[in-house]
């Protein structure tokens, strides 16, 4: 049973509709950032609380819930929020990517491939890519509006300036559709590949901040850079060390005090499910 | 007076079909050229139709103001809306979040907010309600939310539609959104979606 004091799935019907109209707005303006009304949820801002009022206003009773904190089911966050679906909602919860209807994520895209009806649901601490370079809201939606995305390329172009390469390795700029350049959230440049032509449904939900945007399935979404300094996702030396992957994202693991370490998969389902194939 | 078919016909089970009818028009939008079936949700007054009736119980509250097109004069529908939904009715395009067209042949895009530069968002969808959505004129579509190429049937539909829709993308990322409903089915048709005539 679904917990009696509350609705089904936490918000009240009057919030749900205003964030399902945010949404639909950001799925027809491929990313644009939706302001909308944001709630206090009962969690702190940063655990998650736009991602949480996304996926509230989106979950069904016959979804099945997969939520992962920087590629871990069973990290504090990613349990807590899946725990908060499965009172409030009375959803079934998953850790396995291929079964979830709608994937929760902090900082993280699955390994896995997504399919077709599947819901990417993104944590976002600060939803706009200019901000760190002007911090005036209303600047920003300017240069949005009049798509002046030069601030960005001079960004990168220090970085290259001062250590020779592009040194942005999280929250990497995305050009969305050829026309918004957007916040991916503070997943790793690795993971940015996954965002373009993917047949999931990719939204946002930034909390603190009052945004929501979106990424419709099969879209175009190209990782900025130069012609002389291409873009370039992250490579490892050695493959995991539980699994033996190699081509995914890895974990640094500290083992001992004097210099000890393995290099694991950041997903661990993937990982999981490699070692069982293994075994088996 | 309210009519007493204007108070009948609302969801059964609010907060569940409210649900299932966002997540199908969630779709509808995502990828164009798909349709998805509502089932029976409601049972409004003609000309109001189940899948348009769904969408703006679904959709509208009083923060939402609606526009009805000449279709619905002298009708319920405008009671029927404004008890299930209380959404304010406007007789102004420019001032209706939602509206809803009863007249698909006399479809035009006048005076509809269609946003700014700064907040393209502040635009009005357009709830379209024909007689079929895949046994019309094919139109061919691409666009994000589509693999290549996609198809819709739509009818009727003004001769103009195929101007009206060219006209609308060249406003991107202002712009307005169509769901485009029959019976109990509805598909998207953002203002992304480019159109052209023929199938896949």
């Amino acid at each position: 049973m679904t917990a009696p004091a509350y609705n089904f799935a936490y918000l009240d019907e009057q919030t749900k509709r205003m964030i399902r109209r945010a949404i639909l707005k950001a799925v027809a303006i491929p990313g644009y950032q939706v302001s909308f009304a944001s709630r206090e949820m009962p969690m702190p801002y940063g655990w998650g609380t736009g991602g949480v009022q996304v996926t509230a206003a989106v979950i069904g009773p016959d979804d099945v819930l997969k939520v992962i904190d920087q590629g871990a089911d069973d990290t504090t966050n990613a349990v807590s929020i899946r725990a908060f679906f499965a009172k409030v909602a009375d959803v079934a919860t998953t850790t396995r990517t291929e079964e979830a209807t709608i994937i929760q994520t902090r900082h993280r895209i699955p390994e896995a491939p997504l399919h077709e009806g599947q819901i990417l649901v993104y944590q976002v601490p600060i939803p706009e890519p200019l901000r760190f370079l002007e911090p005036r809201e209303t600047e920003t939606r300017t240069l949005h509006a009049l798509e002046e995305y030069g601030l960005v390329h001079v960004k990168l172009y220090e970085d290259i300036a001062r250590h020779g390469h592009i040194a942005t390795t999280y929250a990497y700029p995305v050009m969305v559709e050829g026309r918004y350049v957007m916040d991916p959230s503070p997943i790793p440049k690795f993971d940015n590949p996954k965002m373009d032509h993917s047949p999931a449904l990719q939204l946002f939900g930034a909390g603190r901040e009052k945004r929501i945007y979106a990424i419709p399935p099969y879209a175009q979404v190209v990782s900025l850079d130069f012609e002389d300094h291409p873009f370039e996702v992250q490579t490892f030396a050695d493959p995991c060390a539980l699994c033996g992957a190699t081509g995914v994202y890895l974990d640094e693991v500290i083992l001992d005090d004097r210099g000890g370490r393995m290099f694991v998969c950041s997903d661990t389902d993937y990982c999981e499910g490699r070692r069982g194939e293994a075994e088996a | 007076m309210i009519a007493a078919e204007a108070l009948a016909g609302g969801f059964e089970r609010s907060v569940f079909d409210a649900q299932a009818v966002f997540r199908a028009v969630l779709s509808a939008l995502s990828r164009p050229g798909q349709v998805f079936d509502l089932g029976e949700r409601v049972r409004p007054p003609a000309p109001l139709t189940a899948a348009a009736g769904a969408v703006i119980a679904t959709l509208a509250d009083d923060t939402t103001p609606v526009h009805l097109d000449a279709a619905f004069a002298g009708t319920a529908v405008a009671d029927w809306i404004a008890f299930h939904t209380g959404a304010p009715l406007t007789e102004t395009p420019g001032e209706a979040t939602f509206a809803i067209v009863g007249r698909p042949g006399g479809l035009t895009f006048d005076g509809f907010a269609t946003g700014t530069a700064e907040y393209p968002d502040r635009s009005a969808t357009l709830i379209v309600i024909l007689d079929t959505l895949t046994g019309g004129p094919a139109l061919r579509l691409s666009g994000p939310g589509i693999e290549g190429t996609a198809a819709l049937a739509p009818a009727p539909l003004t001769p103009d539609f195929m101007a009206l829709m060219t006209a609308n993308r060249a406003l991107f990322p202002r712009g307005l959104d169509l769901i485009l409903t029959a019976g109990t089915r509805v598909a998207g048709l953002p203002r992304t979606t480019r159109l052209s005539a023929g199938g896949v």
